[in-house]
């Protein structure tokens, strides 16, 4: 599986209130939600994004509250892939449990800037950013966490284990 | 090799003689919570995954407690969603308005975590029963509707920095300076991934409600959780409340952490976290001054008796400053009722400021206070991130009770001292 898009670049210690304010969560309906996701931070996200562009940030991306609406909006709004030095780690259970893929590389968090295009190999952790020829390797999932992946969510690995 | 307080505890609810930090284990859980925002969220996940059950119905929390009582009709239909799934399946603890309460108060004060448990909570704040000597953490809903429908949960085994306290705490200071003071000193995400875990000889001097102030905020440096060993005010808090019997875990001599911090209590001053990050902090000297139009006294960090009592402490006698709204918010139905029995009420309203049913309301910007652009408050809540409270032009300047009291009657962010 593969991902190419455009980078929205965010810097330290975003946090799941700027992602989707609380404000919001008494909304019901996915598709209403994600129409307010970083307005708090960046109100041209959701006008601008287009289906398979990449969210780089650095570290300590979805700090704070436990909401799985966070990870829910960003996917919602079609975003391929985030990439951060590193990630709060109610944030990086709940990114894999609704199967937004994430990836944690520092370097890739630092070098690559906004607006440029950025390639992701999930199966072997590259990431290219076209626009400057840069690559860089993710670190692997470990393989319990793999299998959360490949069986798309939390709950649907549970089923297929029998639990 | 030895382990830590809470690599003990994962490793008896694994059925595992011993874990080491990275390994991904699974244990059974004691309690999975979630609220009225997080609920629905894993009640639609658990009917969407034909997993439409429940593991234990005594093992279940559900609290109305985030924008409650009802602030909208999106709201009601919420809590209307965990209502059916409650009824549905008989779960015993269901809170609803007339017997809820912020959750992260109720459930130690209803008896209904203890210590030893293995709590998951959606809520990040669940992290609040390291008070008790219990391994608890806040998951996303998915996990918790897993954990509701299994009765168990996957977890990386964590290691933890070890806070070795030693001193007193001085006059007007409490176990939210202590806390912001920590998270001011190693950031945060000073802790991510890992546990805190509290010890030393000045573990004695903290109250219950000290210590479960200081691991509500363990998420705000990033960790997975904190803890305080079982003492024997641990003891004496649930001789009458816990529901099961308290399992006692200590870390062994030879645990490994990551790190060891020292903390003299003694030395840590009334400390305030400016915005947009719980890690901007400073003593109040150093924010003295500042205007407040706004000023909160309550939450899953700081809603509990002697929250009120120290409050109330500061404002006897005393009248809110002109333009400061000071909104007093017991967290649960015994607190708010123990304000009245002890005459904390009329204090807070003779002193101008208001008493607020229990919730979770303005901490997170859901009702019952919110920030106008340009409006600045000060709370004794636990995040003061971009628009945390309301507009997004608005800030939030964490504190402890005491001085949020103090700068409410002075109108000016203020050491309780000075008063």
């Amino acid at each position: 599986m593969t991902a190419k898009g455009t980078v929205f670049k965010y810097g330290d210690n975003v946090d799941t209130d700027v992602i989707i304010p609380a404000r919001y969560l008494n909304i019901a309906d996915p598709k209403e939600l994600a129409t307010h996701a970083m307005e708090d931070i960046d109100t041209e996200f959701v006008k601008k994004v287009q289906p398979g562009d990449i969210m780089v940030a650095n570290k300590n991306f979805g700090c704070g509250s436990s909401r799985e609406h966070a990870p829910r909006v960003i996917k919602d709004n079609g975003v391929a892939c985030v990439i951060a030095a590193s990630f709060a780690r109610i944030f990086y259970r709940n990114a894999i449990n609704i199967g937004l893929p994430i990836l944690e590389c520092a370097e890739a968090a630092e070098a690559i800037n906004a607006g440029d295009t950025v390639s992701v190999d999930f199966a072997t952790g590259t990431i290219t950013d076209e626009t400057t020829g840069q690559t860089f390797q993710a670190l692997p999932f470990p393989e319990f966490i793999q299998g959360i992946i490949d069986n798309d969510g939390l709950l649907n690995s549970l089923k297929a284990r029998g639990v | 090799m030895g382990m830590t307080m809470t690599q003990k505890i994962l490793a008896a609810h694994a059925g595992l003689d011993s874990v080491v930090p990275g390994q991904l284990i699974e244990a059974d859980i004691d309690l999975a919570l979630a609220n009225d925002i997080t609920g629905p969220v894993a009640i639609r996940e658990l009917v969407k995954a034909d997993m439409d059950k429940v593991f234990d119905r005594s093992k279940v929390a559900l609290v109305m407690d985030h924008f409650t009582p009802n602030k909208d009709i999106k709201s009601a239909e919420q809590c209307k969603e965990c209502r059916d799934f409650a009824h549905k399946h008989d779960i015993v603890h269901f809170y609803d308005v007339g017997n809820m309460g912020v959750e992260h108060a109720l459930l130690p004060e209803k008896g209904i975590v203890a210590s030893g448990d293995v709590v998951i909570g959606a809520d990040s704040h669940t992290c609040t029963y390291g008070a008790l000597g219990a391994f608890s953490t806040g998951m996303g809903s998915t996990d918790i509707a897993a954990g509701i429908a299994t009765g168990k949960a996957w977890f990386r085994v964590p290691a933890a920095i070890k806070f070795n306290l030693t001193g007193e705490l001085a006059p007007w200071v409490s176990g939210k300076d202590v806390i912001l003071h920590i998270i001011g000193m190693i950031g945060v995400d000073g802790a991510l991934y890992q546990s805190m875990e509290f010890s030393g000889p000045g573990v004695a001097s903290l109250s219950m409600d000290d210590r479960f102030a200081i691991c509500n905020m363990a998420i705000e440096a990033g960790a997975k959780n904190g803890i305080f060993p079982v003492d024997e005010k641990t003891v004496a808090y649930q001789k009458d409340r816990a529901l099961h019997e308290p399992r006692v875990f200590e870390a062994d001599d030879d645990a490994e952490y990551a790190r060891v911090i020292d903390i003299d209590l003694s030395t840590i001053p009334p400390t305030v976290a400016a915005p947009h990050l719980p890690e901007n902090t400073k003593p109040v000297t150093e924010l003295a001054g500042i205007k407040i139009d706004q000023s909160v006294i309550g939450s899953c960090t700081n809603g509990r008796i002697e929250d009120m009592r120290v409050a109330a402490e500061i404002m006897r006698g005393k009248h809110v400053a002109d333009g400061v709204r000071t909104i007093v918010i017991p967290a649960t139905q015994e607190v708010y009722l123990q304000c009245i029995r002890e005459g904390l009420a009329e204090i807070f309203i003779e002193a101008g400021a208001i008493m607020s049913t229990p919730t979770c309301g303005p901490c997170l910007g859901g009702h019952m206070g919110i920030l106008a652009a340009g409006e600045r408050a000060i709370a004794t809540t636990n995040r003061n991130f971009v628009g945390r409270m309301g507009h997004v032009d608005s800030e939030v300047y964490l504190s402890s009770p005491a001085v949020a009291a103090a700068s409410a009657i002075t109108g000016v962010i203020t050491d309780p001292a000075t008063l």
